[in-house]
């Protein structure tokens, strides 16, 4: 079983990668750019075949380790 | 008083907070492995020195603070003994639970290598005892991650208790403007955890020991700490 989890800042937590980022963009003349959040990506392979307990254990993962919870939060899907 | 510095892999600067403890304190310092899942007997004083643990992967501090020897450190914070981090060592505290909040990004991106002056709070804890309350000290700064955040209840909740240990200050004394380096919250460079007895902070005291290179400002948190075994 494969899933991907998703980390990224809160809201309202200052991302100044995410604001050069959006900079950058911006001066490449790439139109429309409101803004930009950066966040990390964890493609993750599972040897369970459970959806359930895949989930519990990636909820697990994200909270002893993928996520610092005091500022990010997380996504987990199962694909 | 007998200290223990923690090494982990992409730590860099154990043998300057070890040189800082024998100068103060006439004692070695003994060196404490990571995979270690005790602290050696007798230790009053942890401290998790600076660098780049496991590069800096993740987060800051991240998969350091989940080594098998900082089980060992949560145990003796919670008998009250010492802990003092530096840089990556507050970062990994922070991570690790003993100190609140967590170090982003200095909000300017660059990593920041420099002279800084530091204006200390109080001066009853184990760590400044050799400081003035309000004393303007020059250290010096070296990071990417120094820029401390934590939500709003927290930081008043530190201010109210008295635990930001230093604020960034310029040489006169002035605290915050252009005299804060990387952004971080109420000018933070310095907190205490609840009991006094942990304190991280992002400059390096440990650097700032010998004339040779530039001033001995830091030796008055080793010769503080210096203290312990006789009051003990």
């Amino acid at each position: 079983m494969k899933a991907r989890v998703t980390v990224t800042l809160k809201n309202g937590i200052l991302d100044p990668q995410g604001k050069a980022i959006e900079g950058a963009l911006k001066s490449l003349g790439v139109e429309g750019v409101l803004s930009v959040r950066q966040g990390k990506v964890f493609d993750i392979e599972l040897a369970a075949g459970d959806k359930v307990r895949a989930e519990a254990s990636l909820k697990a993962a994200c909270e002893k380790l993928l996520a610092n919870m005091v500022v990010e939060n997380y996504r987990v899907e199962i694909v | 008083m007998n200290a223990a510095v923690l090494l982990f892999p992409g730590i860099n600067r154990e043998r300057d907070a070890a040189r800082a403890v024998l100068q103060a304190s006439g004692k070695p310092a003994k060196i404490v492995w990571h995979g270690d899942h005790e602290l050696p007997a007798g230790t009053d004083l942890v401290i998790v020195p600076g660098g780049f643990s496991y590069g800096d992967y993740l987060r800051c501090g991240a998969i350091a603070a989940r080594a098998n020897i900082m089980d060992a450190v949560r145990a003796h914070a919670g008998r009250g003994g010492y802990v003092l981090g530096i840089c990556n060592g507050f970062q990994i505290l922070c991570e690790s639970g003993l100190l609140p909040g967590v170090l982003m990004r200095n909000k300017d991106l660059k990593f920041i290598c420099k002279m800084q002056h530091l204006k200390t709070g109080r001066n009853d804890t184990v760590f400044t005892k050799r400081y003035a309350e309000g004393q303007v000290i020059k250290v010096c700064i070296a990071h990417g991650e120094g820029n401390y955040a934590a939500d709003e209840s927290t930081i008043s909740r530190l201010e109210g208790e008295g635990r930001v240990a230093f604020r960034y200050c310029d040489a006169q004394g002035r605290v915050g403007g252009d005299a804060n380096p990387n952004g971080s919250a109420r000018d933070i460079a310095g907190i205490y955890s609840e009991k006094l007895n942990v304190l991280g902070l992002m400059p390096h005291p440990e650097n700032l020991i010998d004339p040779m290179v530039g001033g001995i400002d830091g030796r008055g948190m080793f010769e503080s700490l210096a203290l312990i075994s006789r009051a003990a």
